[in-house]
């Protein structure tokens, strides 16, 4: 049905022309679920939006053909091609908290929709509105319809994103990350939803994402696309099962198993960076153990609640403040891991704050090494746990200070808690330390916006750890970046902890990504502790429904295509 | 909805104290109100009976109650320099300003947001680039200078409009009005566009802004991918999410305007109260002036509010909750 | 080559923009002849000998009766009107400035600690900028010039003229610089890298001056070019309005007022000659501040 041959997309600049696709070649029967799968930067949502015709300005189609069933979508004028958007090509986005119109009602926007293709009147239009919210698993869809976008919940909107894509009976739908922005519970109700407009209703679809668990769950096939190029496409089991090409490989083997831990991803570092296997014995983790290992701390919650203040709706009764944390009890031992797990709004990065002193909480006590940890502004700029407890953030982009150079955000700490008063000093051991996390030392002298964010996300553990921390706190360090670099950051941290005897807590909305890590788990939802327990434990025998339902509706790649 | 108006109106009840007080302390420390109500000839005894009949020894927060109160039943004091109610004054006044300000209102937002929709959707277009720099110059030409090139232009040298006074005016009830003669809207015409020149190049490029803004959303491109039709998308989606910001402004402007008009009236000998307020600067006429500032921080929060409740009007989701 | 195009990608733009180029010219040309008004200006328009009324009105050289003396002719006093103009944009620029950069001070100040803090303080902050912002830049320049005519003694009235017009004009623009700031530190402050700063217990000053204030300088070198322009308009209006600067020591606006007598009368170049380096000088600084708007904010480009 749709046919792609040699597209190559490029984007004017002002160093000429950037090529952002490449001869890509693929096609896509009725009712097929083709999965566009690779990491950022490959190109996956230009091919898309090529097909649609919504380039992003400059961008064009500089070659190749787009054939769709006997239409040539190159030859298409500005007016065919608005005409046939909707028609037959449609596309979900992203983000359902962003996709549809605020100011309007559902029903106008799905009405206004099908008129726009089709000659049949208002009440037509309405009924097929309301038939299709009713099938998109929309309850009472005739009232709800009346409502406004915000009005409904992240899965509901995405069900009615997808409901305004169907609703012209389009021969395909273009999904660009439908799910990247959902809860497991949602996504695997939308994935499901997927695959069933696809067998019953024969729909098309070219679903684009990054993440190669729900490619195995629902893609028929599959292409792999690496810097704009195709690298290997066929029947997802065969290129996923058996890759032929050493990308795809890597790839597999980068992707982190719910179901087992192991020791160490098997993945070739970024071009020129260190192993750090090569920088052990150097001064800075001689520095480090002297410091570290010696007696490792651990931590404590005792019934902790967060709280804060409701949003205010009436000029007479004070607003319910909103719970963020119920009664949180857990141990951090000496040197181990903990994860911490929840789904978005779970609480799982207020406890971050929370233990960092960046909120406090309105009941419960801390403590660290035995001693009290006080919370939020009681936690005194020179309290002791402020350099013993040392963060890693989510966001590599924002977490380094864009106006300082690394050897100014690396040597901050040092000078900060008087651990090196020398100025050479300090910078020789910052070098050190950037060779310890894999990095040159030229970059000391480099602003963050020369690195890339997995080589951020380094420099960002050598902060960290010029404090000379015992508690380490990693707020989804991963979740930002491509699954290769995932993998490279997970070892590093791993082999870090491993020497130096950190105390870990490790916080992911990842279930796969935290079995790799922690020794204990703590899983967390609405703000209350669902279940703690070893690692292990948890996830071969998890007791509480809420893990078990976690754990079942997580996309996984079968075992057997596990090199 | 309710809490937020609610909201509203107590913030802009406590602007308008705070702008009271101002006025209250002008008049209290800015000079002696006595000596300036009387003459040289006046006794100091007597001076001394006049500030305790007018309550000048009383406790200031209870002088201030006073103050305000008088203010509420419209009271407002007397002149310095003419003798008369300063109520009076601005009453005789008020229409002209309000005119002018309301025509350059509306010649700002009619002129002013088609252009900016227009740049906003055809951003590399010669005339855009030719609009855009106009309006760079529009802003940096002083409104007077306007006034004064366009009295030259269509006054002097073409002879077509009046360049100063309002013209035919007629009295409707309290109302002197420019509307119902020729003459009043020909003597209007030159004020209004100079007036409306500043504003209406503020009111496009933040429609522009807003509306590029807008066309880079998610909820744009997918009205895109499924084939809405140009002109749904750019009025009905676009340019009804580009209001929700752009009707806040516009608000804000209004003040602008009024303050404006103290120029435009100056250039224009507009009877209006701008053209009093600056000669009561020049005789320092306090309670002239206070009065003033009361009564444009009173329109100013009054336009304000209103917007506010177009506000709720445009977007839902001040007007329903939502169910999570 | 293209890492050094991509580092200074403001120079790079600015090769390529011709009006900004002229912009830029233009303005340093005016701003130049007003710095150096001394030195340059024929004579000195502050000092009653240097002119007689014999010179009055005479038209620029160009002109019939144009003299070589006054390349742009001079006033009914017979000033020069070359000097009275670079002097004139002098005194403008010298309160333009530091109005706007009281104004920068006072506003990034108050905004930074407002969104750093948030809460009460930021509250009555905000509260005080409403009622600011009811109170429009020229009314709020007025009162405060009518406040000082009523409190001061009016023998000190004039010699601090200037004082009070830079401080009547500051007070009218913080506001946008303490909305602008606290915005833009709303923003930082959820930053990861200003969250690293606090946990780590760096002094709340440190984390304000040294982390957030490079970070948000790109809007607020906007606004201050803005206001700039904004101040010296503001400047001039009042002056027009003859509340501003006295006929002696006269800034721009001072010599359109002179000039609007002339309006009539067949001596163009004392209103326009002003009137045009006032609004070069203005169209300039914009049209360089919207340029800068360009370039921090790449999305509207």
């Amino acid at each position: 049905m749709l046919r792609v041959e040699n597209l190559t997309v490029k984007f004017p600049s002002r160093f000429g022309d950037v090529t952002a696709v490449e001869d890509m070649v693929m096609s896509i029967d009725v009712g097929e679920i083709h999965g566009l799968v690779g990491e950022s930067g490959a190109g996956k949502s230009t091919v898309g939006a090529a097909i649609i015709g919504l380039l992003q300005k400059p961008g064009y189609v500089a070659d190749g053909d787009m054939m769709l069933g006997d239409t040539d979508l190159r030859r298409l004028d500005r007016f065919e091609a608005h005409a046939l958007r909707g028609k037959r090509i449609s596309m979900i986005f992203q983000d359902p908290q962003t996709s549809l119109n605020p100011l309007m009602r559902i029903e106008d926007q799905l009405i206004e929709t099908i008129l726009a293709h089709e000659d049949i009147s208002v009440a037509d239009a309405r009924t097929r509105a309301v038939d299709l919210l009713d099938e998109m698993g929309i309850e009472n869809a005739a009232a709800r319809m009346q409502s406004y976008p915000h009005q409904f919940s992240g899965g509901m909107r995405q069900r009615v994103v997808i409901a305004l894509a169907l609703c012209t009976n389009p021969e395909l739908i273009i999904a660009d990350e439908p799910t990247t922005a959902l809860d497991v519970a949602v996504q695997s109700q939308v994935l499901d939803l997927i695959r069933r407009l696809a067998d019953v209703r024969k729909v098309g679809f070219m679903l684009i994402t990054h993440d190669i668990g729900v490619i195995a769950q629902i893609a028929d096939t599959v292409t792999v696309m690496r810097h704009g190029k195709m690298i290997e496409n066929g029947p997802t089991a065969q290129v996923l099962g058996q890759p032929k090409e050493d990308y795809t490989k890597q790839l597999m083997a980068a992707v982190p198993p719910l179901d087992r831990k192991i020791a160490r991803f098997k993945v070739p570092d970024e071009d020129g960076i260190i192993t750090p296997s090569e920088a052990r014995g150097n001064a800075a983790e001689a520095w480090l153990m002297r410091g570290i290992k010696e007696d490792p701390i651990g931590l404590t919650l005792d019934q902790v609640n967060v709280a804060f203040p409701g949003v205010r709706t009436s000029l007479w009764k004070k607003p319910d403040p909103y719970v963020a944390l119920r009664d949180i009890s857990f141990d951090v031992k000496p040197g181990t891991v903990v994860g911490i797990v929840g789904e978005s709004g779970s609480g799982k990065s207020t406890l971050a704050k929370t233990l960092t002193g960046l909120i406090k909480p309105v009941s419960g006590t801390m403590t660290m090494g035995g001693a009290p940890l006080p919370g939020g502004r009681e936690r005194a700029r020179n309290h002791p746990s402020r350099q013993l407890i040392q963060m890693v953030f989510q966001d590599p982009f924002s977490s380094l200070n864009s106006r300082h150079r690394i050897g100014a955000i690396l040597a901050e700490p040092l000078w900060l808690y008087g651990l090196e008063t020398d100025k050479d000093a300090r910078r020789k051991l910052c070098i050190d330390m950037l060779s310890l996390v894999g990095m040159p030392p030229e970059a000391i002298d480099k602003y963050p916006h020369q690195f890339s964010g997995g080589q951020r996300q380094r420099i960002a553990v050598a902060r960290a750890l010029l404090a000379r921390p015992k508690v380490l706190i990693c707020d989804e360090p991963t979740s930002a970046l491509d699954v290769s670099i995932q993998a490279q950051l997970l070892n590093l941290l791993k082999g870090l902890q491993a020497a130096f005897g950190l105390t870990v807590v490790f916080i992911s909305h990842n279930l796969s990504v935290v079995r790799q890590m922690a020794d204990d788990v703590v899983v967390l939802r609405n703000g209350k502790i669902r279940e703690v327990g070893a690692s292990e434990t948890v996830y071969t025998t998890p007791t509480a429904d809420y893990t078990k339902r976690l754990l079942a509706l997580t996309p996984v790649m079968p075992a057997a295509w596990r090199a | 909805m309710v809490y937020f108006i609610a909201k509203r109106l107590i913030q802009s009840v406590f602007v308008m104290l705070a702008v009271a007080f101002l006025a209250f302390s002008l008049f209290r420390f800015v000079g002696d109100p006595i000596t300036q109500m009387t003459g040289v000839e006046t006794s100091v005894a007597d001076q001394e009976r006049l500030r305790e009949d007018l309550g000048l020894n009383d406790p200031f927060v209870y002088q201030f109650a006073r103050f305000t109160g008088d203010m509420l039943q419209g009271d407002f004091g007397f002149s310095y320099r003419t003798r008369q109610p300063v109520a009076e004054m601005i009453a005789t006044r008020i229409p002209a300003t309000l005119e002018l300000g309301i025509v350059a209102l509306l010649i700002s937002l009619f002129v002013g947001i088609p252009a900016g929709v227009y740049t906003a959707l055809r951003p590399r277009g010669v005339a855009t680039q030719a609009i855009l720099m106009l309006t760079l110059v529009g802003v940096s030409i002083p409104t007077f200078v306007i006034g004064i090139m366009l009295i030259f232009f269509f006054g002097v040298q073409l002879g077509w409009l009046p360049t100063f006074g309002r013209g035919g005016t007629v009295h409707l009830g309290g109302w002197e009005t420019s509307f119902l003669t020729v003459d009043g809207w020909r003597a209007l015409i030159l004020p209004a566009i100079t007036l409306g020149v500043y504003q209406l190049t503020l009111t496009m490029r933040l429609v522009r802004a807003e509306m590029m803004e807008v066309m880079q959303s998610d909820y744009i491109r997918f009205a895109t991918a499924r084939g809405v039709p140009m002109g749904r998308l750019y009025f009905k989606h676009a340019l009804a999410n580009t209001m929700v910001p752009v009707i806040t402004i516009i608000g804000l402007q209004f003040g602008g305007v009024i303050a404006f008009s103290i120029v435009t009236e100056s250039v224009f000998q507009w009877p209006g109260m701008g053209l009093l307020f600056l000669e009561s600067i020049r005789f320092v006429d306090i309670p002239v002036m206070g009065v003033y500032l009361v009564v444009i921080a009173f329109f100013f929060v009054l336009v304000n509010l209103i917007v506010d409740l177009l506000y709720v009007v445009i977007d839902p989701r001040l007007r329903i909750r939502d169910v999570s | 080559m293209r890492d050094f195009i991509k580092r200074y990608e403001g120079l790079y733009l600015f090769s390529r923009s011709p009006a900004v180029i002229i912009a830029a010219i233009v303005g340093l040309a005016i701003i130049i002849g007003a710095v150096f008004a001394p030195w340059i200006a024929p004579v000195n328009p502050y000092d009653l000998s240097s002119f007689s009324l014999m010179d009055g009105l005479l038209p620029p050289v160009w002109e019939e009766f144009g003299t070589e003396r006054f390349l742009l002719g001079t006033d009914d006093q017979g000033r020069d009107m070359i000097s009275s103009i670079l002097y004139g944009a002098r005194l403008s620029l010298i309160i333009g400035v530091s109005a706007m950069i009281i104004a920068t001070v006072l506003g990034v100040g108050l905004g930074l600690a407002a969104g750093y803090f948030g809460g009460r303080f930021d509250a009555v902050v905000m509260r005080i900028a409403d009622i600011q912002l009811a109170l429009p830049a020229i009314l709020t320049a007025l009162l405060i010039d009518g406040i000082a005519r009523g409190i001061l003694p009016p023998e000190v009235q004039e010699d601090v003229r200037v004082a009070v017009l830079t401080i009547a004009i500051a007070l009218s623009l913080w506001v946008n610089f303490a909305r602008t700031a606290r915005a833009s530190t709303f923003v930082q402050m959820n930053k990861e890298y200003v969250q690293a700063a606090v946990m780590q217990g760096q002094h709340p000053i440190r984390v304000m001056f040294v982390h957030i204030l490079p970070n948000i300088l790109g809007p607020l070198l906007v606004i201050m070019t803005v206001d700039l322009a904004s101040a010296i308009l503001l400047e001039a209006t009042l002056s027009f309005l003859g509340i501003g600067l006295p006929a002696d020591s006269p800034s721009l606006g001072t010599l359109i007022r002179i000039g609007m007598q002339f309006l009539l009368s067949g001596e163009w170049w004392i209103l326009w000659i002003p009137t045009l380096f006032l609004v070069a000088l203005v169209v300039s600084i914009n049209v360089v501040g919207d340029f800068l708007r360009d370039v921090f904010n790449p999305r509207l480009r």
